[in-house]
């Protein structure tokens, strides 16, 4: 405890140990700051962009940056919160993002996200891209129209020698999340299992399974995501 | 003072945005008291017989009537309500979006599972016919759109706030359950 | 195969993070990376197939398909463009029979787009098998058609004279030309190779190599301007294991060139200035991170850090300076924009696709292999070497207060003279359209597309790091041309394939915008498209790198500087259209069924 430093979010004063990324420095202090490709634990990649926030002027993102002694941290104004939004909706639109008929339905995250920002339609035209399922492995499909290239499973769910299951394929508008296909069609079901909890959204999906939980009962439908950190 | 006037439309949906507004229960005597109801499935008035205030729209556009009734609709409504998931952005008719439209005709009368008895391939291209478009659009791509109430349905909660906030101009009361995309 | 693969991944010590060599020297042996060699790489190294395929699948001139015995790659800069490429691209898919994408039944010649080469001032280029050929007309396609077809070698298909400078030597041989125009400090010819490491590096301190350095006040000569001695001064006292010296030679902006220059005229400076940087910072190994564009200078450039090694400039106890260990290898990319981009660099360096990193950490602290590196431009580590010889205040008197020394500019577009021209900083606008005989300009393209577009009204405005910064690249267009569909467009084209695709922002805004623009292009904008524009490009700003913050310059700047190329094009009357265009929506289902589309029936 004898490296606790303070730092000020949008003027509140907090406390924190030294080095702790700020997403989590401010969860211990009851802020919320949203995130999408990031999980505890794990190594952050600012993919996602949406933990924005802006700190001496320029924008970071809170899940890769490291709080410091005296650090102020712009994370709830308008404009921050406007951009997270538009990022939200950029993302609705550049996937096939059909919630009605998805499994992740109220479970998932960026939903989650739309919830809180109260995205009634994107600002920016549908996309509609055509994109594949990948459903070679007995154990899991991969849908490829929800992903967010989050690289969540790609960072995570490896085998006991460590090679990845899922690696990025290709660049830029073309990206893709693949799953190799000789490791999909030994993967047990542990895996399968663990590779779908950790997926955001409805991308990854554990076969035969799915709605299980009824409308009304799921994570999202009563409160907002990140109800269990505000103070 | 007349009441304000509404239409209601399905256009590429399945009425389930329609169920959902009568889903209001015991409110839907309140609504009477507040509203007229002109061009809509609901009273089965076809066609406009005067200018309407509030039109609601069910579901995106999939052919060439779909298009020409919410034109319609954008030049007798004042104020235009995309109402539910396939209205704003196409639903699950909008899946077929990005596969070629002959590949979709051509599973749906020839190739698919459970055709049966068209044996020589006749393909529906009678006159009478609305024509597909190449993909299904949602409604704020044709004509503009004023107000979104996203889910699948809306919730009749959503649905009954924002015709009153719309017919008496209080503000919108949004809490968080009632904005959902299932 | 099984045995190549084998030794070639034995010769890079079984190493994952030397992939990119592995898999660019498979691609030169048998034309393309096939399943098997995946495969075996994926075993040998101990990765999953989809992990060594997610590194293929990032850089443009790698394939998992057979590319053609000759592979070309035909340049699409808006250059290409103003001198005639579309005539030389019909020439080769109506020779050959196919078009752009595809290759020759007969696996002969397969034809491919590519970014930039780094020939702006001489287009048409295009590569054939890591070979340039420049200047290209609809007769010189042709001529090189034949010569494919009969199966003649490289040297033979370049049977012209050899380029200017020198790219006449044995080692080179290449066609491309130097232009050289204006020679400043680095590259005249008045500078003996190796004297600063000789002469002065034995009677210095590496702490008084920074303090020149910073005296000098030089930044960055990439772009983006950060002051060179502070970035040798954090790297030095940064703790690691080893401390690296990586040179970024992946000039991937469009309409660049002058790095190429360098290393082709003055190689020996570059290597000087990274083994000087070496020296100061405690170095134990530089790299010259080199485009793959560029892979007809590496037996060339081994010749000359081969000499330099002769000469004791390079390797063990450099210049009698006990220690001084420090020797250069060259890695290549394999056709990546963003891998220009320091962390993105970096990763490609480990092997990885070129996702740029998180920062911070920087790479001062973390760069290569996690260990303390400074990475620099080509002409920073050139101008170095002129720095310490002379003195870092004798620099000062070169350019401005806060943009100290020269600028060597890349300059094409619509002008006399295209070329490289070393010019001290502050010069203006007006002065440089003057020098390189430009007439009737409608605009200038400073710094790229990650750059600006300017117009007449700022011609007055000066080159340096508080007005006009740039990395080099200045392309000219003048009144005849098409700004928004020829220039806008392909920037912005170009900005989405070259994406690496990791932030949300830049993977999807820039496709957004684009769409936009071709919709306004179409004559379906109204007046809310460009307040569109304008607001939602904000949203690249939140991009993890510089590629992804300056995505949508083109459209920003444009939009700034031309507004009125954009209102002609507006509905000016019309408040709302989204381009739904109902004959186009029902063409194709009406045609499937055999139906005559009738609009007015219903």
């Amino acid at each position: 405890m004898s490296n606790l430093i303070k730092f000020k979010i949008d003027g509140t004063e907090c406390m924190a140990e030294s080095g702790k990324y700020i997403v989590e420095a401010a969860a211990d202090n009851g802020i919320f700051i949203p995130t999408l490709c990031n999980m505890k634990g794990v190594k952050p990649k600012g993919a996602c962009r949406v933990c924005t926030v802006r700190i001496n002027g320029r924008l970071m993102t809170s899940c890769t940056t490291p709080v410091t002694d005296g650090m102020e941290i712009e994370s709830h104004s308008e404009e921050i919160e406007e951009l997270r939004k538009s990022i939200v909706e950029l993302l609705f639109v550049s996937g096939n993002h059909f919630c009605p008929a998805c499994e992740k339905s109220g479970n998932c995250e960026l939903q989650a996200l739309a919830y809180l920002y109260q995205m009634m339609v994107p600002r920016f035209p549908y996309e509609f891209p055509l994109k594949a399922v990948d459903a070679h492995s007995p154990k899991i499909i991969k849908d490829q129209n929800r992903c967010i290239f989050c690289k969540r499973c790609i960072k995570t769910i490896k085998d006991e020698e460590g090679r990845s299951y899922f690696a990025f394929r290709n660049r830029g508008h073309k990206l893709e999340v693949v799953l190799d296909e000789e490791m999909g069609n030994k993967m047990d079901d542990e895996t399968a299992i663990l590779a779908m909890n950790n997926c955001p959204v409805g991308s990854i999906l554990f076969k035969e399974k799915g709605f299980d939980v009824p409308i009304g009962k799921r994570k999202y439908d009563h409160k907002p995501i990140g109800s269990e950190i505000k103070l | 003072m007349s009441k304000p006037v509404i239409a209601t439309t399905s256009l590429a949906g399945c009425f389930g945005c329609h169920m959902s507004l009568l889903d209001i229960d015991e409110r839907i005597l309140k609504l009477i008291e507040l509203v007229e109801f002109n061009k809509s499935p609901i009273d089965d008035i076809k066609t406009f017989t005067k200018a309407v205030d509030i039109g609601l729209i069910e579901g995106g556009c999939c052919n060439s009537e779909n298009v020409e009734v919410l034109k319609s609709f954008r030049k007798n409504c004042k104020i235009l309500v995309s109402v539910g998931e396939c209205a704003i952005m196409g639903g699950l008719p909008a899946l077929r979006n990005g596969i070629p439209i002959e590949e979709c005709l051509h599973e749906a009368y020839i190739g698919g599972p459970t055709v049966q008895l068209n044996t020589e391939g006749v393909m529906p291209n009678d006159d009478e016919l609305p024509m597909l478009l190449d993909r299904v659009y949602p409604c704020h791509e044709i004509v503009k759109i004023d107000y979104f109430l996203p889910g699948c349905p809306p919730r009749a909660d959503l649905i009954w706030e924002a015709v009153v906030a719309l017919v008496t101009g209080d503000p919108l009361k949004l809490p968080y359950e009632v904005v959902k995309f299932d | 195969m099984e045995n190549t693969v084998k030794q070639l991944v034995e010769k890079y010590g079984n190493d994952r993070s030397r992939l990119m060599d592995i898999l660019i020297d498979i691609q030169e042996t048998t034309g393309y990376i096939n399943s098997e060699a995946i495969e075996e790489i994926a075993q040998l190294l101990a990765m999953s197939r989809i992990d060594v395929e997610q590194t293929i699948t990032f850089y443009h001139f790698f394939s998992t398909k057979p590319k053609g015995k000759y592979a070309v790659y035909l340049n699409t800069s808006p250059v290409a463009y103003m001198f005639g490429r579309e005539a030389v691209k019909e020439t080769f898919e109506k020779e050959l029979g196919i078009k752009f994408g595809d290759v020759t039944k007969d696996g002969l010649v397969g034809l491919y787009d590519t970014p930039c080469i780094g020939m702006n001032d001489q287009e048409p280029a295009a590569i054939i098998n890591h070979k340039i050929f420049t200047r290209l007309t609809p007769y010189r396609v042709r001529e090189i058609v034949k010569l494919m077809k009969e199966g003649k070698n490289m040297d033979e298909l370049r049977n012209e004279s050899y380029g200017d400078g020198k790219n006449h030597l044995p080692s080179l041989r290449s066609m491309v030309s130097s232009n050289i125009r204006r020679k400043g400090m680095i590259l005249s010819d008045d500078y003996q190779s190796g004297t600063v490491i000789r002469d002065f590096l034995p009677k210095m301190s590496p702490e008084s190599v920074i303090a020149e350095i910073k005296h000098s006040h030089i930044r960055g000569r990439g772009g983006a301007g950060f002051p060179t001695g502070l970035k040798w001064e954090f790297c030095r006292r940064a703790k690691g294991s080893k401390h690296y010296v990586v040179c970024n030679a992946d000039e991937g902006e469009p309409g660049t060139f002058k790095d190429r220059v360098i290393l082709t005229e003055k190689p020996e400076l570059v290597f000087e200035g990274m083994a000087l940087a070496g020296y100061a910072i405690g170095g134990d190994e530089g790299i010259l991170y080199l485009r793959y564009e560029y892979r007809y200078l590496n037996n060339y450039l081994l010749e000359v850090l081969q000499n330099m090694r002769d000469n004791n400039l390079l390797g063990k106890n450099i210049s009698g300076i006990e220690g001084f260990d420090f020797d250069i290898r060259i890695q290549f990319g394999a056709g990546s924009y963003v891998c220009g981009e320091e962390t993105a660099l970096l990763e490609s360096l480990e092997g990885k696709r070129g996702e740029p990193r998180d920062k911070p950490p920087f790479p001062v602290e973390k760069g290569y292999l996690g260990q303390p590196t400074i990475v620099n431009n080509v002409e920073t580590f050139a101008t170095a070497v002129r720095i310490v010889q002379n003195g870092g205040e004798w620099f000062t008197q070169f350019g401005t207060e806060d943009s100290t020394g020269t600028k060597i500019l890349s300059i094409s577009g619509d002008c006399m003279f295209p070329g490289v021209y070393e010019v001290n900083w502050g010069f203006n606008v007006e002065d440089m359209l003057n020098m390189v005989g430009a007439y009737e300009v409608q605009a200038v393209q400073v710094g790229g597309p990650s750059g600006t577009l300017i117009g007449p009204e700022e011609f007055h405005r000066t080159l340096g790091y508080s007005d006009l910064s740039t990395g080099g690249s200045m392309i000219i267009f003048n009144k005849q041309r098409n700004l928004l569909r020829d220039v806008v467009v392909n920037f912005m084209e170009f900005f989405i394939d070259e994406s690496c695709g990791s932030c949300s922002t830049c993977r999807n805004m820039t496709q957004v915008l684009n769409n936009k623009l071709k919709k306004i292009l179409v004559g379906k904008g109204v007046p809310k498209d460009l307040i569109d524009l304008k607001s939602w490009s904000k949203n690249l700003i939140a991009s993890r790198c510089g590629l992804g913050q300056t995505a949508a310059n083109p459209i920003i700047s444009s939009l700034k500087n031309f507004p009125h190329l954009y209102s002609a094009l507006i509905q000016k009357d019309k408040q709302f259209d989204e381009g739904f265009d109902m004959e186009k929506a029902i063409q194709a289902s009406c045609t499937y069924v055999g139906r005559v589309p009738n609009l007015n029936h219903h």
